[in-house]
């Protein structure tokens, strides 16, 4: 047993660094820089997901109106952009921003859970699409904002998509640092304690609902960094971004890949981002793809990609080994 | 004051095709507990299918009002084979049969704009209703009228069926108390089909009725999904007369929110629901908390 386990700990800590020295060296083996922006997507938008899932994942707490969080960020940096104000500052006053509608979000919708809690959320961001659609004076409407230039950190400009995607790259690391702490750490065991038996948390003194609002906020975090992320990705920001389409699309990115855990919804933004960008050039028919991949994985993969083929392969090694045995 | 008049009319009118669209919205979500995201898609679906028939299918002209039963029956059979094939797949997961729905709703967008394309269609208003009618000094389209008659008869239909029939006291008892309902020997699960497919077919129908006046275009589902979903925590889940009295206000918050703040409209129009959600989450006649 204590042998497998240490062969299970080697083979991960081997796959992470492989993974991460892939990841790494990244533009030197994929060719076009096409390839390489497709690369900074699927972080940023792994970063989303990772902040989606701390809520869905540990806190049992499905959001549909995480992309309203989103866009209040990006709005923000391009709204200050557009003031005059320095890249530092506008990105400082997007994440107080961000941090302030999630405050805000979490102290509406935690009122209730289930489906109280996905309604409520899902209302939110819907006001906050309608704003970004209507309020034209503040908002441009449908033709948007404009974000026409990029920050240089450290003198490097990243209108160069390589020094775009290292940077995005060691955001992405911090923000899996986080996480990896945060579910380790007792607070992230509490949050998992009122998913599953909040009534017990509750007698056991915990207060269920303070440990839900700072694990929104975590959420509300990751969320406005990556939404940062996003805007001086593409240099545009409209209110598709903020529509319902796009809560459900970093929803299943966080559900396919395997809510509950680091790696799921990692893979859940490549999955969603790689049938966007890469399969859509070949079919046309995208969105129908993604939806028939929501539907099947929410019926026969509940647990999510991930944890699906670890079982899946626990499985085929175990029934190897049984006929090895005798 | 005729500014007025016309606008209190269109919001009764929008309001009554809200009241199609939501009454079945409203059953589902009673009885199976889920907001039926694909409700949009569903309304979407009937328009389409009813403003092809109506255009005429290969050689084949419909009757406006034939095209709307094709359409209904169209829509609610597709309800009823949602519900069937996926969602009764996963009996007692909500969170699970919401994101199906979800899922659904992606596909059906798509598969509408695959065989209809993204102009948008208009539809043609009906025979003997293209006329106006004239109070004084205002004048109002016949169809809007018309639309009223519609809602008002489709409410009374919904409402002696619920009330005075026994399929309607079977689907009373399983939004009241599910599991009591299977004690005593009605079977709900069969019921959920049913309501399903009566759901989607109202639904579908209120997609062609509304054809004339709203075209039909992709997003349409888009647009329609967050007005039941407002009308629905308004009046109250699996109340009938819930989601006629929401209809209402949705329908005047919409049309008035339009015309005095066309810039905080959405605003105008999500602030009720929220207050509702907050205040009185089982919404102003609902009998249980979603």
């Amino acid at each position: 047993m204590n042998g497998t386990m240490n062969r299970d700990m080697a083979g991960r800590i081997f796959a992470i660094v492989v993974a991460f020295g892939a990841l790494l060296t990244l533009p030197y083996w994929m060719h076009g820089i096409y390839y390489v922006n497709v690369a900074s997507q699927i972080l940023f938008y792994a970063v989303f997901a990772l902040g989606l899932n701390v809520l869905v994942g540990y806190g049992g707490l499905v959001s549909l109106g995480h992309a309203g969080l989103f866009g209040v960020s990006a709005y923000a940096t391009g709204y200050m952009l557009q003031l005059g104000y320095g890249h530092s500052l506008a990105i400082v006053v997007a994440i107080a921003m961000g941090l302030a509608s999630m405050a805000i979000y979490a102290v509406l919708s935690l009122r209730s859970t289930g489906i109280g809690f996905i309604m409520i959320t899902l209302a939110l961001g819907e006001i906050l699409w309608g704003l970004a659609y209507r309020w034209i004076s503040l908002t441009g409407g449908d033709n948007g904002i404009n974000v026409p230039t990029r920050p240089s950190p450290f003198g490097y400009s990243m209108t160069n998509a390589t020094v775009f995607y290292y940077v995005t790259l060691t955001v992405f690391a911090i923000a899996i640092a986080l996480c990896w702490i945060f579910v380790r750490s007792p607070f992230g065991a509490a949050l998992r304690g009122t998913r599953d038996q909040p009534r017990r948390m509750n007698a056991l003194g915990y207060h269920v609902w303070a440990i839900r609002f700072w694990a929104c906020l975590f959420s509300g975090l990751l969320t406005a960094v990556s939404a940062i992320l996003f805007v001086y990705y593409t240099q545009f920001i409209s209110p598709q971004t903020l529509a319902l389409t796009s809560s459900a699309e970093v929803l299943l990115m966080v559900i396919s890949g395997g809510p509950g855990t680091l790696l799921g919804p990692i893979f859940g933004a490549g999955l969603v981002v790689v049938v966007k960008n890469v399969v859509s050039a070949f079919i046309e028919r995208w969105n129908f793809l993604l939806g028939a991949i929501f539907v099947a994985i929410v019926i026969l993969m509940p647990e999510g990609l991930v944890p699906g083929s670890v079982r899946l392969w626990r499985l085929a090694m175990r029934q190897r080994r049984k006929r090895a045995a005798p | 004051m005729s500014f007025w008049l016309v606008l209190t009319v269109n919001s009764i009118t929008f309001g009554g095709l809200l009241f199609l669209l939501s009454a079945g919205f409203s059953l589902i979500f009673g009885l199976m507990r889920i907001p039926n995201l694909t409700h949009g898609s569903l309304f979407m679906l009937g328009a389409y299918v009813g403003a092809t028939f109506a255009a005429g299918l290969a050689g084949m002209q419909m009757n406006f009002w034939l095209a709307a039963v094709v359409a209904t029956l169209t829509v609610a059979f597709a309800g009823a084979l949602a519900e069937r094939l996926l969602l009764r797949r996963l009996p007692g997961d909500q969170l699970a049969q919401v994101l199906v729905t979800l899922g659904l709703s992606f596909m059906a967008a798509d598969f509408c704009l695959l065989i209809w394309g993204g102009d948008p269609l208009s539809v043609a208003t009906p025979d003997g209703l293209q006329g106006f009618a004239r109070f004084g000094t205002v004048v109002f389209p016949l169809y809007r009228l018309a639309i009223i008659v519609i809602a008002v008869v489709v409410a009374i239909a919904l409402w002696l069926m619920l009330e005075r029939t026994r399929l309607g006291a079977m689907i009373r008892a399983g939004v009241d108390d599910p599991d009591m309902a299977r004690v005593v020997g009605i079977r709900v699960s069969q019921l959920f089909t049913i309501v399903f497919a009566l759901g989607a077919g109202l639904a579908g129908f209120a997609g062609i009725i509304g054809g004339p006046i709203l075209s039909v275009y992709p997003g349409l589902d888009q647009d329609m999904l967050p007005l039941a979903l407002v009308v629905v925590i308004l009046g109250g889940t699996g109340s009938l007369l819930g989601s006629f009295v929401g209809s209402i206000i949705v329908g005047f918050i919409y049309n008035f929110g339009q015309a005095l703040l066309p810039e905080l409209a959405y605003f105008v129009l999500f602030m009720p629901m929220l207050l509702v959600l907050l205040l009185r989450p089982q919404g102003l006649f609902g009998r249980h908390v979603p």
